[in-house]
């Protein structure tokens, strides 16, 4: 049965903000599925709150809804679209979440929408840990011995039966999420409230541990003729025990005989059809025995997976497109293999290569996490490398990941060797050194139970084994048939070969080389591949072959659609010398990639290599204090005091000339890393205690209760063009990436404005920037600017940008990057302003990092961010509260706690939140001053004034607000447990007085009702952009 | 130490010496499969044939005696890109490389395969040989051409048995009392093992064995097994096959579904690289469906009007001198034939391996379908040969 036609309006949910365990691999999927769905003839309504995505880009859909992803919102969407169809397998859990939910509430049936990739039985079985555990038995797979608990109590009477370790796997969340080791009995407690916390339905489910059997994981695909074919399988080299997801994992299996892995292959097919998943990609998780071939189900994933894009990527299978096809209608027999062109897609991948995947940490920027990984996913972000050997792919991968922090390897071999027993984030590089301090590899299997081949292949790599040594790099293509067909798609890697023999078909176009952003990493995310994506675009556009570098198998600029030539490869220096090599390009886009390619710039104008746009002079110029503090003065703008020392002895000498409170931080860091503000001189010495950085040290004047503005402008070496301004809602010293910012700015009166533009100009055009550059500036007191920082490169907040003013920023820069000139285009709408108000809200991971401060501040910590659209401020930040997850209480109880200086404007807020209903809650200070005011309010005592305290209040559960003030030094002791209470509990915790007044307006805009929510596409319809702005909203 | 691989067209490929320490000439023919190395060199379709692996990591599990398919190495040398000896894998009872030295199968790694793989896929499976680094490539070649080309080709007489053997069952099933007298052209024990699991018997008769001495066994049915070489050169089987179609139901596979085609007066040709693989997709015409299934062969048989590939995903049927045959599996790949089915008489065959032994196991229950309609009584059910699956 081809083509459904009795359909033609399809709903299509994103999976909103970069989360761990839910990252931009759902940007992939979704783009490809909105894109096959569009030219399949049907109308796409898409909801995604997530901006920094490509899929949200207006092209891919026939509607773009950039809203909250909960059911009510969706409903909302529904309501006013009526599609005849919900897809809900392309937006990980969450979509599939939001479509159980929509089902039971009876809101699909009411408005007659039908589930299509997936149905609503099969979602329950393979995502409810009880009914899979069943539906697993009925199938007659084994899976771990394991119990089903909603209570405290009945956990507490299973654990005799379970014994220790357990397994704690909280049912509906993703990602691990609540999930954990128990290895003591106090442990065990801890990890079933946590989960049950955690699962949206209170079920966890207890297993029996296989920590140390061997973890595979097979994709497969399946069409409503019950074909079920397998596209790649999946080996963990690190044993049950540690999360796939943080796990380095390797494609196809390495270690099972043809025998076990049809086994496995058998099981996993018996797993699709037993759960039901009727057309569509499925994740199946299983546990071996190496030794006595015991295999055990683990879970599967009836939906498109952070496995699958890695599997797509990996065998160039598209799972999510073919996904998309199978859900309207198609039979895999009917749909065409893209890569070969002439053999169908109901097939069986084969490789020939290694592909090795490895997951990108940033405990760094958590103190507190200690870097063990378990059952739950910490990291945030994976690279994946292509190789001719294992070792091969696995020394491409490891330097893929760009570290910008050197594991310890300090300790002595005894200690070495115990760490090993227990996984950890650096667990290979301490592996590598035991190898080199001559452990035995037999030793090292049995504490880390790492399988014998792999650890042999990684000693070899220890004891200095260069898999690259005396050979030539060539270029392979990835095929999906091991060279059997002719590839037609230019999908490419390297490898190492006595003589080169290179499959790339270049033909004489010429080529633009675009440098991606490697893994993802806080500071450093999806935005970044969103605008390379973009870059491709254009250049495509502009008759040249887009040429993609990149390493990162979550996003949209590795998909081979994306570029006429995808080079899947490290971004060294090297290896991209490596590729140009090969492409001979017109020039190479440095731009759009973040810190990443910058950091290439000059070794490859070094290497003679062509640079497109701001020539590496600027980039220097801006990223060098004193040459671009001559600059500002040339140009008659002034930044913050600052001196720059090279040890912590010349810092603590020089910090009294700048003046406290000062920022600290090492140069060359890209999300404020290891930045911190510093309160007096002890501080200062404190912080050089714990971080010793190396290298150069700079130390600001931090500007306290300063207002925040980022620009994004474009230029093309004379003309400057503003993209928009943006006013954050925290203040100065929360981290750009962190705050949340609005668009138009809410309270800089027109001479401010002027004075922001014409400091942007004057430094863009100073330092002569062809292409995007981002500006932070800070607002002291009632009209002082300063600069704050210069950023010669598309930034973070572009996406958002050009989502709110409805010009693709990227796209602009590239052209004026290829030699258009900004007066040649016609931006009028960049002048025009927008009869909407934009917020963007980062979303942080704080409740990953239990241990760690929930306390915003000059590094960054978020690992993603979502937007919120409406006609006035209020209701739009709202939305971004609501849409970054945590929604604001229209009423209740509200606590309170702030610093001396933050007490008055407290004292206004409480009052107003009364007014609206909340019972107050503060601590001594603050409680007192709002009693003053004639406001009612209920004195708590702080964690340190013993119980009953608000610590317990809140873990009790009795507050929805919590706002909490710590700047400087003082009074973090109490604030750290009480952001922490909050964070496990999911209330809003709001950390800033701006932030507090804002939500304080959002509470008011939400009681008054929901506004109804508006597509992009008409958002940014010319007609729109007349309408006047709400400026005083 | 340094070795080489020559190909017949001068092409040549350097690598370092593995396995045993000898040269070895044969076809050289690449197989696309993830796993399943020993399986493969133990096949006796693989007689006279260099394999090359796309697969670039091999012996990562190593070898253990579970993994034959007959009694001996049967592949004449084997290329890779890596291999390794892992006796110490779990379940494994010796290391790969060790074991080819020891059964004096030369090899080769270091090879970049995926460009020799390439050269074949586009020029053909050819002639060749690989040789230690000191061999000069004159005498080299000179070895290379003294081989026989794989067409016209009898390989079966090196790889049958000598004298017959009777099997019994080793279990119950769909097949159970029957009694299989197959014609041993180089049989994988996958496929007795499947045949005996589900109850059968099975008789392994030397490959010239009359088809009167076959029929003198009173078979339940003739089982044409797979083989290597050109089946064009195999017609004093292709005779015995004559002789018993018709008389009693016949099931082949792979070399055996040539030889059926052949005796029943269809045509067979030479693919240019043929098929080897775990991942080629095969159509059921009778029931739609489509199984991934576990290929090993360089000639196929051509179609009613005598073309190689098949247009239309539906069956259609040859005029054979036992009356119409209907083609009943189709590679989706190549759009070759896979099987058929004789209308008039019980007569049935698939050129791929449903016993898997490498391979997926979607096409297993094709021994319980074959088992099954022999105990089905009626000629018209035995003739239906192998019907749809019940799912
Ligand atoms: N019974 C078990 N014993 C040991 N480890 C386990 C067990 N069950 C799960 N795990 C580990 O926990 C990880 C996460 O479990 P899983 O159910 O896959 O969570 P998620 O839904 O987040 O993928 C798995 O990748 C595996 O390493
Ligand atoms: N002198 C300063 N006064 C107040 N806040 C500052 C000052 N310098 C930096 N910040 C804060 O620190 C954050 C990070 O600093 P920035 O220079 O932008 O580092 P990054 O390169 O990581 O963006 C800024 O977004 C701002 O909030
Ligand atoms: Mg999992
Ligand atoms: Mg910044």
């Amino acid at each position: 049965m081809p083509r459904r036609d009795d359909i033609s309006k399809i709903l299509v949910l994103g999976s909103g903000p970069i989360v761990i365990g839910q990252a931009a691999e759902f940007d992939y999927s979704g783009a490809q599925a909105c894109k096959v769905l569009l030219e399949e003839g049907y109308e796409v309504v898409l909801v995604n709150s997530n901006p920094a995505t490509i899929m949200t880009d207006p092209e891919f859909a026939t509607a773009t809804y950039i809203e909250p992803l909960n059911p009510a919102s969706v409903a909302r969407v529904i309501e006013r679209e009526r599609p005849d169809a919900l897809l809900p397998t392309l937006g990980g859990g969450t979509a599939l979440n939001i479509a159980r939910l929509l089902t039971e509430d009876g809101t699909l049936e009411r408005l007659g929408v039908e589930l299509i990739g997936a149905d609503y039985d099969a979602i329950r079985r393979a995502e409810d840990r009880d009914l899979f555990r069943d539906t697993m038995a009925t199938a007659g797979l084994r899976v771990p011995n394991s119990v089903v608990v909603s209570s405290m109590g009945e956990a507490e009477r299973a654990l005799p039966e379970i014994g220790l370790p357990a397994i704690v796997r909280p049912g509906f969340t993703m990602g691990g999420e609540g999930g954990g080791i128990a290895r003591t009995e106090v442990e065990y407690r801890e990890r079933v409230a946590e989960g049950l916390a955690a699962s949206p339905i209170n079920q966890v489910l207890i297993d029996e541990s296989v920590i140390g059997w061997g973890e595979f994981e097979l994709e497969l695909m399946r069409d409503f003729k019950d074909n079920v074919v397998v596209v790649c399988s999946i080996e963990n080299v690190d044993p049950m025990g540690v999360h796939t997801g943080d796990s380095v994992t390797v494609a196809p299996q390495q270690t099972l005989s043809d025998k076990q892995y049809q086994a496995l292959r058998d099981q996993a097919i018996a797993v699709i059809r037993a759960v039901g998943v009727e057309t569509g990609g499925s994740n199946i998780q299983f546990a071996v025995n190496p030794e006595t071939d015991e295999i055990v189900v683990i879970e599967m994933n009836p939906r498109v997976s952070r496995s699958s894009a890695l599997a797509s990527k990996a065998t160039g299978f598209p799972i999510a497109k073919i996904a998309a096809r199978l859900a309207v209608g198609y039979a895999l027999e009917e749909i065409d293999n893209d890569i070969t062109r002439v053999t169908p897609a109901s097939f069986e991948p084969t490789i020939d290569y290694v592909v090795v995947k490895w997951p990108r940490f940033a405990f760094e920027k958590f103190p507190g996490a200690d870097g063990s990984l378990s059952t739950y996913m910490q990291s945030v972000g994976e690279a994946m490398a292509i190789g001719r050997t294992f070792k091969q792919a696995f020394v491409k991968a490891m330097r893929s990941r760009e570290l910008d922090v050197e594991p310890p390897t300090g300790r002595d071999t005894q200690a070495l060797l115990e760490s090993l027993e227990t996984p950890s984030h650096e667990r290979y590089e301490l592996l590598f050194e035991a190898v080199r301090r001559g452990a035995s590899e037999s030793e090292l299997c049995k504490r880390t139970l790492i399988d014998p081949w792999f650890m042999a292949e990684m000693a070899a790599l220890a004891r200095g084994e260069d898999p690259e040594a005396g050979l030539e790099r060539c270029f392979k293509a990835v095929d999906t048939c091991a060279a059997e067909f002719e590839a037609a798609t230019p999908y490419y890697y390297s490898g190492w070969e006595r003589q080169a023999s290179h499959e790339v078909r270049r033909g004489d176009k010429p080529s633009v080389v675009i440098l991606g952003s490697g893994p993802n990493r806080i500071g450093q995310g999806i935005e970044f591949d969103y605008c390379c994506v973009h870059a491709a675009m254009t250049v495509r556009e502009s008759g040249r072959d887009a040429v993609m570098i990149n390493c990162n198998p979550e996003t949209v600029s590795t998909d081979y659609d994306t570029s006429d030539r995808l080079y899947f490869e490290p971004l060294t220096l090297s290896d991209v010398l490596g590729v140009i090599e090969m492409e001979k390009p017109e020039g190479v886009i440095v731009q759009f990639g973040g810190q990443t390619p910058l950091k290439l710039a000059q070794g490859l104008v070094d290497a003679g290599v062509p640079l497109l746009g701001t020539p590496v002079e600027a980039i220097h110029r801006a990223e060098d204090r004193p040459s671009f503090g001559t600059l500002l003065e040339e140009v008659g703008l002034r930044s913050p005091p600052y001196a720059t020392a090279s040890s912590a002895e010349e810092a603590l000498r020089v910090a009294g000339g700048v003046g406290y409170p000062l920022l600290v931080r090492p140069s060359y860091v890209l999300g404020g890393r290891a930045m911190e503000i510093c309160y007096s001189k002890e501080a200062l010495a404190g912080y050089f205690e714990r971080t010793r950085p190396s290298g150069e040290i700079f130390l600001d004047r931090f500007l306290e209760n300063a207002i925040e503005i980022d620009v994004d402008a474009l230029c093309d070496g004379e003309t400057v063009q503003i993209g928009a301004i943006m006013q954050h809602v925290e203040e100065a010293g929360i981290h750009s990436g962190d705050s949340a910012c609005v668009i138009p700015t809410m309270s800089l009166g027109p001479e401010m404005l002027s004075q922001v533009r014409q400091a942007t100009a004057a430094i863009a055009q100073g330092l002569g920037v062809i292409g995007l550059i981002n500006i932070q500036f800070a607002v002291y007191g009632d009209d002082e600017l300063y600069v704050i920082e210069a950023n010669p490169r598309a930034s973070r907040t572009v996406p958002f940008v050009s989502k709110a003013v409805g010009v693709p920023l990227a796209k602009v820069a590239c052209r004026v990057m290829l030699g258009e000139r900004l007066t040649d285009m016609d931006l009028s709408r960049l002048s025009g302003s927008p009869g909407h108000v934009a917020v963007k809200e980062a979303v942080l991971p704080f409740g990953r990092f239990p241990r760690a401060d929930a306390l915003l501040g000059p590094e960054m910590k978020s690992t993603g961010e979502v937007m919120g659209v409406a006609p006035d401020y209020p209701a739009a930040f709202g939305k971004a509260q609501e849409a970054a997850g945590a929604g604001l209480p229209s009423g209740g109880t509200v606590f309170i706690s702030v610093t001396d200086g933050d007490k008055a404007s407290a004292t206004q807020l409480a009052a107003s939140l009364h007014d609206l209903g909340f019972a107050v809650l503060a601590t001594g200070g603050t409680a007192q001053a709002i009693r003053r005011m004639g406001v009612p309010v209920e004195r708590m005592a702080k964690l340190s004034e013993g119980s009953p305290n608000v610590v317990e209040r809140i873990e009790a559960g009795g507050v929805d607000l919590v706002i909490n003030t710590p700047t400087g030094s003082g009074a973090r002791a109490d604030g750290w447990e009480i952001r922490r209470a909050a964070t496990a509990r999911g209330i809003p915790c709001i950390t800033t007085m701006s932030g507090a007044s804002a939500a304080q307006r959002a509470i008011r805009a939400i009681r008054g009702g929901q506004p109804e929510p508006i597509p992009l596409q008409e958002l940014h319809a010319p007609s729109a952009a007349t309408l006047i702005s709400p400026q005083t909203a | 130490m340094s070795a080489y691989i020559l190909l017949e067209d001068g092409t040549r490929f350097e690598g370092e010496a593995a396995g045993a320490r000898a040269h070895a000439i044969g076809e050289v023919v690449f197989n696309t499969a993830m796993s399943g190395y020993q399986e493969s060199v133990t096949d006796p379709s693989y007689r006279g044939q260099i394999i090359v692996f796309t697969y670039p990591l091999v012996g990562n599990y190593g070898v253990s005696a579970k993994h034959m398919e007959s009694a001996a190495v049967h592949a004449r040398a084997v290329v890779m890109r890596e291999g390794v000896d892992r006796e110490e894998a779990p379940g494994a009872e010796g290391g790969w490389l060790t074991w080819l030295a020891d059964c004096g199968i030369p090899a080769i790694t270091g090879v970049d395969t995926r460009a020799l793989v390439r050269h074949i896929r586009d020029r053909g499976a050819m002639r060749g040989g690989v040789f230690g680094g000191e061999v000069s490539e004159g005498e080299a070649m000179e070895r290379v051409l003294a081989e026989l080309p794989m067409d016209g080709r009898d390989l079966a007489r090196e790889v049958t048995q000598r004298e017959p053997v009777v099997l019994d069952p080793l279990g119950e099933g769909a097949g159970a009392g029957a009694r299989i007298v197959a014609i041993d052209t180089g049989i994988k024990d996958s496929i007795v093992r499947n045949l005996r699991e589900r109850g059968a018997i099975v008789e392994l008769h030397p490959c010239h064995t009359t088809s009167e001495e076959l029929l003198a066994r009173n078979p339940d049915a003739v089982f044409l097994a797979n083989g290597p070489g050109d089946p064009a050169a195999l017609d004093h089987i292709v005779e015995s096959v004559r002789g018993v179609v018709g008389k009693v139901p016949v099931w082949g596979i792979c070399l055996g579904h040539q030889l059926l085609c052949r005796a029943v007066g269809l045509e067979t040709f030479k693919l240019p690289f043929g098929h080897r693989g775990a991942n080629h997709p095969v159509k059921d015409l009778e029931t739609g469906r489509i199984e991934i299934t576990s290929q090993n062969h360089g000639f196929a048989v051509l179609g009613p009007h005598g073309e190689k590939t098949i247009d239309a995903d539906e069956s259609m049927r040859w005029d054979t001198d036992f009356g119409a045959a209907e083609l009943s599996q189709l590679n989706l790949y190549d759009r070759t034939v896979e099987g058929l089915n004789l209308k008039d008489v019980a007569g049935a065959t698939v050129q791929y391996h449903p016993e898997a032994g490498p391979g997926p196991h979607d096409s297993l229950h094709l021994f319980d379908r074959f088992l099954a309609s022999l105990a089905g009584g009626q000629p018209e059910h035995r003739s239906a040969g192998l019907d749809a699956p019940r799912r």
